[in-house]
């Protein structure tokens, strides 16, 4: 069934939203940065889990964030994104200003971003296409994307295309409480991208993936990045995964950046000592 | 090592708590004098009962009675259905705002849990008797009261079921850039639904109860009947009353449960 992701992908081509900087892994010119986080800082009441983080993300490239459980990993990028305020420190997104800005403004950022839970969160009792029309809802609100019943035709197209774009079309009308652990994971992953995001953040996309469909959707990312200049963040417990597939690679290890390199600079073994 | 002996089943109460079961005895025993507990009374209490008994049975079952009662009894589930069915209806926004950190401030939710509190305080049959005034005897005043003890009801269980619903749907519907209403009506009114089904269903099963005594001051339903049938000494009718409000309201209680299972067990 997976298998098909790469035939669908080219029949429903993802050049709807086509950044206007496309660059490849060589950046053209002047490399525009995406992602900003200057010194930031999380504590949770008086357990400090990470301090003083800034990184500089450049417009489509791929980055790798990796570390031991329990490091903070989510929680950077719940903090990036504003989802939970950070204790010190600054994040620019797209070029403006991520942290002290007016809700609304928040909420106009974040419609330009994506975001693929660790835990999924798919609203479990509604329909596996309402869940993925769900991801234009910064875009377009209003009851009419409540559920798919009532939304215009061409968002329930671009939510089927973001289920073909993950090989689970079949499953559009399926209760999302009634998925397998995988299927959740990929619909979580359709949610994301429906909206044509210029970042995404996926929080260990792959956890619940077979390593065939950890493939196809880690591909799908990467065309996303090369082909639509989309800058792509994502956490992962898989070592093989975060140096063929990050161009960069951030490691966070005793509540500091303890690394910062890109992919090709690094083995294997250098990222095995971040866990120990 | 760790220390593995296995504690004590029962420790000995402190003093303090020794002190505390003694309070909390005295207070029992003020309170059964408060109620004008006397044991004179339970003991005199068994002939004068069997003698009730005795003139109630057997239960009036004449064809014309029973057709009269079954109508009336129609008329209190009809009360009971459409103020359960408005009173839900009108819970669900009034939540919305009452619940703590969903749309509103803190001061809405307060003024409004304050305001479904007042509403709970009040008792069904004092409403009954509010809405007799306003608008008249019959069964609309006994709807009515049935919507305000529906509201106050569910308007605080609704609020409590969606501040307890699971956090990460809403958290990744924010994400999104969504608003605060969307991340509502897509997040957490979808997750808190297999608890406002069940509170809702009590809160039908809470209506058709109360329903049943509403005619005792002209607010409509089969109460009217049971205050007849005491007044003239009518026992075999009012035990029919009794009968039938007993039969009615287990049935509902059976009704809902199955339902409970229908829409909210089945997807586990
Ligand atoms: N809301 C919270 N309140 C208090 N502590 C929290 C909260 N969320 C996370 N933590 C703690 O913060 C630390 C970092 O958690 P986080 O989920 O970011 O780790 P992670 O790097 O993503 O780990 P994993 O690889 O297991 O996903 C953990 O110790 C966790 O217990
Ligand atoms: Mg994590």
């Amino acid at each position: 069934m997976i298998s098909s992701v790469s035939d669908l992908r080219e029949k429903a081509p993802v050049a709807r939203h086509v950044r206007p900087e496309p660059t490849g892994t060589e950046f053209a010119s002047v490399p525009v940065v995406d992602i900003e986080a200057q010194s930031v800082s999380k504590s949770f009441g008086d357990t400090p889990i990470f301090s003083d983080v800034s990184f500089r993300l450049v417009r489509g490239s791929s980055t790798a964030l990796v570390g031991a459980n329990g490091v903070g990993k989510s929680t950077l990028l719940r903090c990036v994104m504003g989802l939970i305020p950070a204790t010190a420190g600054g994040v620019r997104l797209l070029g403006e200003p991520a942290t002290g800005v007016r809700k609304s403004d928040l909420r106009a950022l974040r419609a330009r971003i994506g975001l693929v839970s660790q835990k999924h969160n798919l609203v479990p009792r509604l329909s596996v296409l309402s869940n993925v029309l769900h991801g234009m809802l910064g875009r377009t609100g209003g009851p009419r994307h409540w559920a798919h019943g009532f939304a215009p035709e061409a968002s329930r197209r671009a939510a089927m295309e973001a289920l073909d774009k993950v090989g689970l079309v079949h499953l559009a009308l399926r209760r999302a409480d009634r998925l397998s652990g995988g299927q959740s994971q990929r619909v979580a992953i359709a949610r994301a991208i429906v909206g044509a995001p210029e970042i995404l953040f996926a929080d260990e996309p792959t956890a619940s993936l077979d390593p065939q469909a950890g493939k196809d959707v880690m591909d799908l990312f990467m065309s996303l990045a090369r082909e639509n200049g989309v800058t792509v963040v994502f956490t992962s417990h898989n070592i093989d995964h975060a140096l063929s597939y990050g161009d960069r690679v951030l490691g966070l290890a005793e509540g500091r950046k303890m690394l910062d390199a890109t992919a090709v600079s690094l083995t294997a073994s250098d990222l095995r000592g971040l866990y120990d | 090592m760790t220390d593995t002996t296995l504690p004590n089943r029962i420790e000995r109460p402190s003093a303090v708590s020794f002190l505390a079961y003694a309070g909390a005895l005295v207070l029992i025993l003020w309170c059964l004098g408060g109620a004008g507990f006397s044991i004179d009374k339970v003991v005199s209490s068994p002939p004068r009962f069997a003698d009730f008994a005795a003139r109630a049975f057997p239960p009036n079952l004449e064809p014309g009675v029973l057709a009269r009662l079954g109508w009336k009894m129609l008329e209190t589930m009809q009360i009971a259905v459409a103020g359960a069915v408005i009173g839900v209806i009108l819970s669900l926004p009034i939540a919305v705002f009452a619940a703590r950190g969903l749309i509103a401030g803190p001061w809405v939710n307060q003024s409004l849990r304050v305001v479904l509190g007042f509403i709970r305080a009040v008792p069904d049959i004092a409403w009954a008797l509010v809405f007799v005034v306003a608008v008249g005897l019959g069964p609309f005043a006994g709807m009515l009261a049935i919507v305000m003890d529906t509201l106050g009801f569910c308007g605080r269980f609704f609020a409590d079921d969606m501040e307890a619903a699971d956090k990460g749907p809403a958290e990744s519907l924010a994400a999104t850039g969504a608003g605060r209403l969307d991340v509502v009506a897509c997040a957490t009114i979808p997750g808190a639904m297999p608890s406002f089904v069940s509170t809702s269903l009590y809160a039908l099963e809470k209506a058709v109860r109360s329903s049943t005594i509403l005619g005792l001051v002209g607010a409509g339903g089969i109460g009217i009947e049971l205050k007849v049938g005491f007044d003239l000494f009518d026992y075999p009718t009012a035990m029919t009353v009794i009968l039938m409000i007993a039969v009615v309201v287990i049935g509902i209680e059976q009704l809902s449960g199955w339902a409970r299972t229908k829409i909210i067990g089945e997807q586990r």
